[in-house]
């Protein structure tokens, strides 16, 4: 049986416990989930079409939703940015990566049932008969909305890339570009 | 149906067009009035209830989904809060 005595002693531990906690929530409530932003960022990695819609729709539904959005083009996934071929002042087998890559996002193929370049038309002409934005609209709607979109420098110059081939306005940058912004974003894909 | 100050269609647009063009609609809206948004796309349904989990300055008030000339219309109250 406890005696008045104690109950008081218990008081004031509770008294000071709670305290402590209530710095201790302030404290978190200062630098929220450590650092963690209403962000996302996602690779781009692949350079078919269907994948480049699938990153768009969630850039610009991401951006829509107020998170801040950071794609980076890496590697096949770069040919989602291009605007043109260049072929001069490039060495043999630069230009043979030229001409068997996509000049633009229009020339994307599907991953699968692409059928040399059919299967990406029929896929095209469903979206536009379902009122489906087109990947160049989606592709613009994001720029709007202000989406981060970096061209990895690494794999741009390993494929022979011309800047002058690329969509104008993008930043280049490397994995620590990335990562800067992943590391902070409360979602992360690999497209 | 709950009051709205303003009406943006977006009949027809398909994922993700419709929050695209209410996240400018809202951020053109001022603060405390009711936008109402009228789709034809099944899915915004449930999208708009994700979208206002995430989004800022935002609010769900009600959602129904009417028929006209044999088409069904989803239709959304988004309230801005700040």
């Amino acid at each position: 049986m406890t005696t008045p005595m104690t109950e008081a002693v218990d008081t004031q531990a509770l008294l000071a416990r709670i305290a402590e906690l209530e710095q201790r929530v302030a404290a978190l409530e200062q630098s929220p989930a450590q650092g963690i932003e209403d962000r996302l960022a996602m690779v781009v990695f692949s350079g078919d079409l269907d994948k480049a819609i699938a990153a768009f729709i969630i850039a610009t539904g991401a951006a829509s939703m107020g998170l801040e959005v950071s794609m980076f083009f890496t590697f096949w996934g770069i040919s989602a940015v291009k605007k043109q071929k260049v072929f001069s002042g490039k060495n043999l087998l630069e230009q043979g990566f030229t001409a068997m890559l996509p000049g633009k996002l229009g020339e994307l193929g599907l991953s699968q049932m692409n059928f040399f370049g059919a299967g990406a038309r029929i896929i095209r002409g469903l979206m536009k008969k379902h009122d489906v934005a087109s990947p160049e609209e989606l592709f613009a709607m994001a720029r709007e909305l202000g989406v981060r979109m970096v061209v990895c420098d690494m794999s741009r110059e390993l494929l022979g890339i011309k800047d002058e081939e690329l969509v104008e306005g993008l930043e280049t940058g490397g994995v620590a570009t990335f990562l800067g912004d992943a590391a902070r974003a409360k979602v992360t894909l690999f497209i | 149906m709950p009051q709205f100050d303003q009406t943006l269609d977006v009949k027809g647009a398909k994922c993700p067009m419709p929050l695209v063009k209410s996240r400018k609609a809202i951020s053109e809206l001022p603060v405390g009035k009711v936008l109402q948004v009228i789709s034809t796309d099944r899915g915004s349904l449930a999208d708009f209830q994700g979208w206002v989990k995430t989004a800022k300055n935002v609010e769900l008030i009600a959602q129904e989904t009417v028929q006209e000339n044999g088409q069904e219309l989803y239709v959304h109250y988004l309230r801005r809060t700040a």
